[in-house]
């Protein structure tokens, strides 16, 4: 404990006040020593191996290359972010890589078999998502069987409803435009840029209107500069992304012209942003972090602890029933294998890479996106070495070790220190 | 003075254990009760059948006058019972505003309005007179136990309640802290709020409590003024469940 709060004088509010920016980061420096490190373990991975691999295979810094990291790391990203919801509960959920081949197998039966159009099949595929992750849930909250029993079962069985779903083996092609769309098409470069500009300019606006209502209430606000420290910072590195994603990324630029925003980016935009939303900013969010940090003592807040795990895991399931589209789309077909092999681990890897604690009660939609964006970076440029498989899984599961480990140590130093 | 908790004639067993005999217990507004007894004497149960936590086999519970039935922890809470558990369940990692308002967040609609929720858990520290804690936005697990119990404290008292049992909120604490403990404790019924508080330290009790319930395996072996006692007679109401006049006689109520 530190000594400044034992004193008696120190009144209430005084202490919350001058909010400058030396404050401001001495407070984040004073976390993050306390094991509170966030999301820079995930920033400063990502730094390291991009440089690492840039400078092995120069062909890694390439437009083409930086395109095909979001396509590729798209639909592990998604099921990470289902996952953070489960992680968040201090649970685990090892089914959501063959969850989302499930739901795969249920568009393309839908699309391709059966030739409804693309909407009804996603609908069915989400829906597919809803009715497992209730089941998962219910046997977590209800039964009493421990998530890691019951999506383990769940990982076996879903690989043989993934079987019966496209007839024992076969591959079913997607030839929907729209569906195909999602991950092998492109925004037009301008759209690209108006998306840029409303982003940065919503997220400015968010920010500036809450410290703006806070201040005027006289309540500790953060400070313009720290504001303005991050919208600019977000500008430029949204807008470098996006000024290299619109560059002419074809061989043939005359015969087939490549350039453009992927559109699973926005895509995933938009979950990051409802799911941020509901997380930090509605009374669900708060108590799935309340049933994650104590669950007996949000028990007796009166909030209704089961039908809060259920509604993790149902988010969860469903999150990976939109990575299983994701993942239809990027390859035109499904298969048995569709979310399988090391899918689930590079998506947990994703969500703990990022931040989010394996104990519970802690994490956030966007560690998703960070972790994500690591394992499609080793992914893709453990690929451009020419590694073979053997390579990419030690690798991997190395990484996710680490990982593990820093979320370990960092939840012992912080109770060390009094954080946790 | 009518008490504005009373229970009359309480039963409560588990399977073939009675825990609670005919248990009668009062709590007045604007006073601190103390409630003691040895390790099994019933006191949780008691406390836990006040807060809706155990159904009751028998007896009833009047509140401010009128008999009631309390069914569950909302019930409690509804009625303006709250009650501050030994464990003081808090999220650790929640900040004290979202600790105090947790099951019970105000809302703009949809959205959590935090900016009412901050000046709200503001006053009523201020009006507890809590000056211990940096700020009322740092995360619960960076508290010492002393400020733990504060917030606990002050999540009971935020929802105008009008009765607030305090299960042991010394029992963890340093002497610097439990004097800060206690002293927020007097100023509860100072408010006007009637308090319970539980303790197993004579100190304590007599520190700040008017009147002192002894439980006796299961029993209410006296009610008593605090002044009209003394320490020796308390104890000795704890551990035999009778003093003189006091308590009970071979075994029964008096």
């Amino acid at each position: 404990m530190s000594k400044v709060k034992e004193l008696p004088g120190e009144a209430v509010v005084a202490a919350a006040s001058s909010p400058s920016i030396t404050n401001s980061s001495r407070a984040y420096l004073e976390r993050v020593r306390g094991g509170d490190m966030g999301a820079l373990p995930a920033v400063f991975g990502l730094l390291v191996l991009c440089t690492a691999f840039a400078l092995a295979r120069p062909s890694f810094l390439t437009a083409i290359n930086f395109a095909n990291l979001f396509t590729q790391g798209a639909a592990i990203t998604v099921i990470a972010m289902g996952l953070v919801f489960v992680l968040l509960l201090g649970e685990i959920d090892l089914s959501a890589g063959f969850t989302s081949g499930v739901c795969a197998a249920v568009l393309a039966v839908t699309l391709t078999e059966m030739g409804l159009p693309w909407y009804v099949a996603v609908l069915a595929a989400i829906v597919s998502g809803v009715i497992i992750g209730t089941m998962l849930g219910t046997l977590v909250a209800k039964v009493g069987i421990p998530s890691f029993v019951v999506t383990l079962a769940a990982f076996l069985a879903f690989q043989g409803l993934a079987l019966v779903l496209v007839s024992e083996g076969t591959n079913i092609s997607i030839n929907d435009p729209v569906i195909k769309a999602i991950a092998q098409k492109n925004l037009p470069p301008a759209l690209g840029w108006g998306l840029y500009a409303g982003c940065v300019a919503a997220y400015a606006l968010v920010q500036l209107t809450r410290a703006r209502k806070r201040a005027r209430r006289g309540l500790v606000a953060e400070p313009l500069s720290m504001i303005a420290g991050r919208v600019g910072a977000l500008a430029v590195v949204a807008g470098v992304a996006v000024y290299v994603l619109n560059l002419e990324r074809s061989f043939n630029p005359e015969f087939a012209s490549l350039t453009g925003v992927p559109i699973v980016v926005p895509v995933i935009l938009a979950l990051l942003v409802l799911w941020t939303f509901v997380l930090s900013r509605t009374a669900f969010g708060r108590h799935l972090y309340a049933v994650g940090g104590n669950a007996e003592a949000a028990r007796r807040a009166g909030i209704a602890v089961d039908r809060i795990r259920i509604s993790a895991f149902v988010i969860c399931s469903s999150m990976a029933a939109v990575g299983g589209v994701i993942a239809a789309s990027r390859a035109s077909s499904v298969d048995p294998n569709t979310g399988g092999s090391s899918v689930l681990l590079y998506a947990v890897g994703a969500a703990v890479i990022g931040g989010t604690s394996l104990f519970g009660g802690k994490g956030r939609a966007l560690d998703a996106i960070l972790g994500g964006a690591v394992i499609a970076v080793i992914e893709n440029g453990m690929g451009l070495m020419q590694y073979g498989a053997s390579v990419k899984y030690l690798v991997t599961g190395f990484v996710l070790l680490l990982a593990a480990g820093v979320d370990a140590l960092a939840r012992k130093r912080a109770a060390a220190a009094g954080l946790r | 003075m009518t008490p504005l908790l009373e229970v009359r004639g309480i039963d409560k067993s588990f399977g073939p254990v009675q825990v609670l005999h005919d248990v009668t217990f009062s709590a007045y507004a604007g006073e601190v009760t103390a409630l003691v007894g040895d390790n099994g004497a019933g006191k949780s149960t008691l406390v836990k059948c006040v807060g809706g936590i155990h159904p009751i086999d028998a007896g009833e519970i009047v509140f401010d006058g009128r008999p009631v039935q309390v069914h569950g922890p909302r019930d409690a809470g509804e009625l303006g019972i709250e009650i501050v558990y030994q464990d003081l369940a808090l999220c650790d990692n929640l900040d004290i505003v979202q600790n105090m308002f947790l099951g019970r967040e105000r809302k703009n609609g949809l959205v959590l309005d935090e900016a009412t929720m901050e000046e709200l858990a503001g006053e009523t520290l201020e009006g507890l007179s809590v000056r211990t804690v940096k700020s009322i936005r740092q995360r619960v697990s960076s508290l010492s136990g002393g400020q733990r119990q504060t917030v606990a404290i002050a999540k009971a008292v935020l929802w105008d309640s009008k009765v607030v049992i305090l299960d042991e909120p010394t029992a963890a604490l340093g002497v610097a802290q439990t004097a800060q403990v206690l002293e927020l404790v007097r100023r509860l019924a100072d408010k006007g709020l009637a308090v319970v508080l539980i303790s197993h330290n004579m100190n304590d009790v007599f520190a700040v409590s008017d009147r002192i319930a002894a439980l006796y395996l299961g029993r209410m072996a006296a009610q008593v003024r605090t002044a009209d006692v003394t320490h020796a007679q308390i104890v000795e109401l704890i551990t035999s469940g009778r003093s003189g006049d006091l308590g009970l006689k071979n075994g029964t109520a008096p």
